[in-house]
């Protein structure tokens, strides 16, 4: 990062300090090309806020998150064991996350394998940090704008996650518009249930065509995700179409840096 | 005398009854083991909100309306029911008329009901068999399934065409002051419906007394056979709705259970020296292969499911014409478990292997295609989870056939090598934070 540096939670160990909320990145969002600017945009945010925070780096590993949805008990608890294994030895008490799968996973499928955490979806902390003024957003860069939200499956229906979303964006100044299925009506991306990681099976249409469909019908001149997979779907929906001038898809985490000039 | 036989009749249909409810929940039985008893406060209240209030039926206003019609209207009509089985039982016409006004005005609403029912139904019909409403036209509806929903709806109308045209019959005789025929009850649709039909005919007293006693046996006949089809019906939902509700998830949707055998193995795995709960035995398999390898409560919401098709509806998968269909996971489930439950039966209590298992009516295409999104699970009005069907047997296929798409398998390979689902250097990881 340019004017400030992400320190990771062996370095802030080793100086002797504490660090207060632990970022964790994954897989998407530290490998993605697209997905690193919503890291660096919630990483941004966070210095903003002057939150202490740090990450853990190279000793990040997977949740295991595709592997359980796919199937495969083994890996995930593998994964999952070698992750609460670090994230204990680091005394971690806050997460915050900005990937719905990663949040579910280390909010509800970690505590019964020993790795206990008061875990955030970044869009919940941004909402909380606007509350209470530890951010504050000048208004206006998206007068005039309307944005649709995206809700993902993992923090919608998985975690009942409806409101902090749409509540940064009205934060926004923007006018929020609604696509016609949404909230505990939302239509997937497509990408769950490790299907990123695999072609659709015969149809007649791909599932993230279909969720574009709903976009375009919304007029929307920003569409909000909040989640990496569905930011790479919702994209190749509308770059099918050829929308890409007229519809933009952000993550939520970028459209509150962008208004706060970050 | 038709007392007797009444009596006969009744004993007869409750036997059989009970007989098949108890090979249901034998049948549900064969599921593993699961604690669903905690939070009864709220597991209470789910069960009165979603099943008893029909919240989740509210989604969509149309069939929401058709809906409570015919389930008010079976829930009250039955207390009318009551009456009748006591009349039959004594050989009473009426019994419970010293009720008054009340009594008047319970029959007076119980006929509006009764035609708010039959209407409901002729419009249920129309929706299903006319307008074919795109949910009630999938594949897995063709042969048993589309005329069960038929012949339910068709006995519900003529239920309900027998107690009007009692009711018709019985106010023209009250009003002759045929003995027997008190003076009782209010007729506020069958006095215009039906009574001007059978004043036109000039009936005789005896033919009404024939007419009145012919729909009273047809009505209650009905409902003998009607209760001894619902346990081979899709309409069981009206008994199990209640239970299925009661015993809903009230985790988390997210959260798919950590197999606690794998547990146990992966501990030994990363510490050998790890102690070893006394008694332990290692797993011998994984996930699931046959019904009997889901939990009760997997085996109850396929005894549940009334195939409205909600689910399927809503599935991302479906709806862009993928083979996956949640509904058929669950119709699937319960016409396994029945050739189960008819194996265990022929075999005097021990199942014999069939070679086949719930994997032979649910194919590798449909369990792949599972986005695990919850939009299934959030659509059933009745709190089923076709989804964790789904997962179970991909944990089966994975963890016991090791046959996952060669892409899939991928995405597991660089897992366990690079700590991401895909072929990045680990410690590449935090290489954004150096990117101006």
């Amino acid at each position: 990062m340019s004017d400030f540096r992400v320190r990771t939670m062996a370095e802030v160990a080793a100086a002797g300090e504490e660090a207060e909320i632990l970022f964790w990145v994954g897989c998407a969002g530290s490998f993605d090309e697209r997905a690193q600017k919503i890291t660096k945009a919630v990483a941004k945010i966070l210095h903003q806020a002057k939150i202490n925070f740090a990450i853990l780096g190279t000793e990040e590993a997977c949740t295991g998150d595709p592997a359980k949805r796919a199937g495969n008990e083994f890996l995930f608890q593998m994964m999952a064991m070698q992750n609460i294994t670090t994230l204990n030895m680091y005394g971690i008490k806050k997460i915050v996350t900005a990937c719905p799968h990663c949040f579910n996973t280390l909010k509800n499928e970690y505590p019964e394998l020993g790795g206990t955490y008061e875990v955030l979806h970044h869009t919940t902390l941004i909402n909380q940090l606007l509350s209470d003024n530890k951010i504050s957003i000048a208004g206006g860069s998206f007068a005039g704008k309307r944005i649709t939200y995206h809700d993902s499956c993992y923090l919608g229906r998985a975690n009942n996650i409806y409101e902090a979303p749409r509540e940064v964006i009205q934060k926004l100044d923007a006018a929020l518009v609604e696509m016609k299925r949404s909230k505990a009506n939302g239509l997937c991306c497509g990408a769950g249930g490790a299907q990123m990681f695999k072609d659709a099976e015969k149809g007649s249409k791909e599932v993230n065509l279909e969720r574009a469909d709903d976009m375009l019908e919304s007029n929307a001149n920003i569409v909000a995700a909040a989640c990496p997979f569905c930011m790479t779907m919702l994209r190749d929906g509308v770059k099918h179409h050829n929308k890409e001038a007229e519809v933009e898809v952000k993550d939520i985490a970028e459209l509150v840096a962008g208004a706060l000039d970050l | 005398m038709s007392q007797i036989l009444f009596l006969i009749i009744a004993g007869i249909a409750i036997y059989f009854f009970t007989k098949n409810l108890g090979k249901i929940r034998r049948n549900i039985l064969l599921g593993k083991d699961i604690d669903l008893s905690d939070n009864k406060p709220l597991r209470w209240k789910t069960m009165l909100r979603v099943a008893f209030g029909q919240s989740k039926m509210a989604v969509r206003p149309v069939p929401f309306i058709l809906h409570l019609i015919v389930y008010v209207g079976f829930v009250l009509i039955n207390i009318e029911v009551v009456e009748i089985l006591i009349d039959g039982i004594f050989g009473t016409h009426r019994v419970l008329s010293f009720l008054g006004p009340v009594y008047d005005l319970a029959i007076g609403f119980f006929e509006i009901l009764a035609f708010g029912v039959l209407v409901a139904c002729v419009v249920f019909l129309t929706r299903r068999y006319v307008v074919k409403i795109a949910r009630f036209q999938s594949p897995e509806l063709k042969g048993f399934a589309n005329q069960d929903a038929a012949t339910i709806l068709f006995i519900e109308i003529i239920l309900m065409a027998a107690l009007l045209k009692m009711n018709a019959a019985d106010q023209i005789l009250q009003a002759r002051g045929e003995e027997h025929y008190l003076k009782a009850g209010a007729f506020p649709i069958s006095s215009w419906l039906i009574v001007p039909i059978f004043n036109g005919l000039n009936l005789s007293n005896a033919t009404l007394i024939f007419a009145e006693r012919a729909a009273w046996w047809f009505h209650i006949l009905g409902i003998f056979a009607f209760m001894n089809y619902l346990p081979f019906s899709k309409h069981f939902h009206i008994i199990m709705a209640f239970p299925n509700t009661w015993y809903s998830n009230l985790k988390a949707k997210g959260e798919f259970n950590n197999m606690a055998s794998v547990t146990q193995e992966v501990k030994l795995m990363l510490d050998p020296s790890a102690a070893v709960p006394e008694g332990y035995q290692p797993p011998t398999s994984f996930g699931v292969k046959d019904v009997t390898d889901l939990t009760w409560k997997n085996l109850m919401d396929a005894y549940t499911c009334t195939e409205c098709g909600r689910c399927s509806s809503v599935c991302p998968q479906n709806q862009t014409g993928k083979l996956l269909s949640p509904r058929k996971i669950m119709m699937d489930t319960r016409d396994r478990l029945e050739e189960v439950g008819k194996n265990i039966d022929t075999n005097k209590g021990t199942f014999v292997d069939d070679n086949k298992n719930l994997h032979s009516y649910i194919s590798e295409e449909e369990l792949w295609a599972c986005n695990t999104c919850n939009a299934c699970v959030e659509a059933c009005p009745i709190n089923i989870n076709p989804m964790e069907i789904i997962v179970e047997m991909r944990r089966f296929k994975v963890m016991e056939q090791s046959s996952a798409p060669s892409s899939i398998n991928n995405m597991f390979a660089n897992m366990e090598n690079n700590q991401a689902p895909w072929q990045f250097s680990p410690m590449d990881r935090a290489n954004w934070t150096k990117e101006a």
